[in-house]
């Protein structure tokens, strides 16, 4: 099975056996991959029917569920890691999702196309538009993705609410971008992968 | 029936009926010495027995779920949608049985049977069942057929009640449970309803404080507002509202003249009541609508659902309606947390129709999809069967 990108690299960080919360799952490849490569037990929340069904072919554990809507029907450090993977941008509280997921995870996995790139910095200065890309190819008014952020706004946001960064890895698919990515992670990234935890010495109130 | 059987109905279909002669020890602590179940089954029993399906019926629900009885039939079974060739529940896959269960009126052991001590109809006399005890008689029906496990037991309402019960009775013997449009309890608005349905009944004078059958009357009236009453609570307001509207059914509102009015909706409620109260036994009613008022699943698990389901070794599928305010999605939902903190597999639906409770039994696209795509899942089930069928069952 070839996986995106960004599903790889989450496949290193997760531990044999370890309990996964995916939020917006789709039809669940990344814990179907995850089942078979580490023997987790894992979970996926979905909203879109189609993909509900997918997943449900698919062999994985998918639950219907908004997640705008808030996720109190889980307890508090009941999985060891919750992922979401390319939807923070969707969402309509960014931040109160983050801290959802801290709640409910010991830690967490948080993936997200990067708006910093130089080709959506080239697109919006020399068009004056908003940038529409091969991978962000919505116009901006029918966008799911209605929280864009850049590398540094996603930092920045960690350190306002003490979320401590553990790991964090940086995508891009071409040239120069390919190289530059660990040098200028803002700049030629296209999807940073962000692995988080709560804040040692933070009580997380 | 139709004049030409599609290709995806089952056909014709000629009811079972099964005796068992060892007596079934109740919840409520009394005997039935023996007792039959009239069952239907469709499509075949594969030879290392791993495809059979046991559905559950609802509340006025019983044997015949799919296909026709005869050519002059009108309608067929209640889960004819679901139930055939090429349909969710593909009896070209899977053998599929349907039981009346015990304490029915349509032919098995119930309050209208013959109670052998006395000679005559058991009436209220019959004893008080609970999900349980219909858990354990489904038991004993699988062991006569030779089913040590089934691949699925689903059920809709009070049906899937009985799903869940069976993933807690019998853990080893269920290697799915689809449990649509259910709860773990009912609440107390559900619990009244039910009440004042019984209510209804027994005010009718035919009653006979249920002795109707020896006094050879039929509490019709009492029986039809009783299903007036629920029928009103499985449709939604929105469902009501498209299909009757205010539209009048007789007389005419016009100024300077009086004829008098009838609502579409009351017609038709009227006759749903007429209907169901020739069919039905107003004991039976009763006896039902308490068993889904007693069902409680973690009454014996201190009160807590998760204790409840790590009992169960099944895998779930959960499914509820969005306009179903009798079994709301968050009831739903709430099986599924408790699943989830129990670590089970499971996955979850929430349906969109305007349909009410009544959605369960009809037809939806999404539904439809979501019921097929899981049961196709059960047949390239790598793990089949699942856990070892020969363990003993534990006795809970």
């Amino acid at each position: 099975m070839s996986l995106r990108t960004d599903l790889e690299f989450i496949q290193t960080w997760i531990a044999p056996n370890s309990r996964i919360l995916d939020l917006a799952c789709g039809d669940g490849t990344l814990l179907q991959s995850l089942k078979a490569s580490s023997q987790i037990e894992g979970y996926g929340l979905e909203i879109d029917p189609e993909k509900i069904t997918e997943a449900i072919s698919n062999n994985v554990n998918v639950i219907e569920a908004d997640l705008d809507s808030g996720l109190s029907q889980f307890s508090d450090n009941s999985f060891d890691t919750v992922v979401m993977t390319e939807a923070l941008q969707a969402m309509r509280n960014p931040d109160l999702v983050l801290d959802e997921m801290l709640r409910i995870g010991e830690n967490c996995i948080v993936t997200f196309p990067n708006f910093g790139n130089w080709q959506t910095r080239i697109s919006l200065a020399t068009q004056g538009q908003m940038p529409v890309t091969k991978k962000l190819s919505y116009q901006w008014y029918n966008t799911p993705n209605i929280h864009f952020c850049t590398v540094s706004d996603f930092e920045a946001l960690c350190a306002d609410k003490g979320i401590h960064i553990d790991n964090k890895k940086f995508t891009a698919d071409r040239f120069p971008g390919a190289w530059l990515k660990t040098l200028w992670p803002n700049l030629f990234s296209d999807t940073a992968i962000y692995m988080l935890s709560k804040h040692i010495g933070s009580n997380n109130d | 029936m139709p004049d030409i059987i599609p290709e995806n109905s089952i056909g014709i279909i000629v009811p079972e009926t099964i005796n068992f002669d060892e007596p079934l020890e109740l919840a409520c602590g009394r005997t039935l010495v023996n007792y039959q179940l009239v069952i239907e089954t469709y499509g075949e029993l594969n030879s290392d027995k791993s495809n059979a399906i046991l559905i559950c019926h609802a509340l006025s629900g019983y044997h015949h779920a799919a296909g026709y009885h005869s050519e002059d039939d009108q309608k067929p079974g209640w889960w004819n949608n679901h139930i055939g060739p090429g349909k969710p529940i593909d009896t070209n896959q899977f053998f599929v049985v349907c039981p009346n269960n015990l304490g029915g009126c349509h032919g098995s052991t119930g309050p209208s049977s013959i109670n052998p001590e006395t000679n005559e109809a058991w009436g209220v006399n019959f004893p008080p069942l609970r999900a349980r005890d219909w858990v354990n008689s489904q038991a004993r029906l699988a062991d006569k057929l030779g089913i040590n496990q089934w691949a699925a037991v689903i059920g809709g309402s009070l049906g899937g009640m009985q799903a869940m019960r069976w993933a807690l009775e019998f853990p080893n013997r269920v290697r799915h449970a689809v449990v649509i449009a259910a709860a773990m309890k009912l609440s107390a608005q559900n619990i009244a309803f039910n009440e004042m349905a019984r209510n209804a009944i027994k005010s009718d004078p035919d009653f006979k404080n249920g002795s109707f059958i020896k006094e050879n009357t039929q509490p019709r009236n009492g029986l039809a507002l009783a299903r007036m009453i629920g029928h009103i609570t499985y449709l939604s307001d929105e469902e009501m509202g498209n299909k009757f509207g205010r539209t009048l059914s007789a007389g005419s509102f016009q100024q300077g003249q009086y004829t008098p009015v009838e609502f579409q909706v009351e017609s038709y409620l009227r006759h749903k009541g007429d209907t169901f109260s020739e069919n039905f036994d107003a004991n039976t009613y009763i006896l039902m609508t308490k068993v889904l008022d007693y069902f409680d699943l973690a009454r014996e698990y201190d009160n807590d659902p998760v204790k409840a389901f790590s009992h169960a070794k099944c895998d779930f599928l959960i499914v509820s309606f969005l306009s179903d305010w009798r079994f709301s999605s968050e009831r739903s939902e709430e099986i599924v947390s408790a699943l989830i903190d129990a670590k089970k597999n499971v996955s979850y639906a929430a349906i969109t129709s305007d349909l009410g409770h009544d959605a369960f039994l009809l037809r939806n696209e999404r539904y439809e999809k979501i019921l097929a795509a899981y049961m196709s899942r059960l047949l390239k089930d790598p793990e089949k069967p699942k856990h070892s069928v020969n363990t003993p069952e534990a006795v809970l």
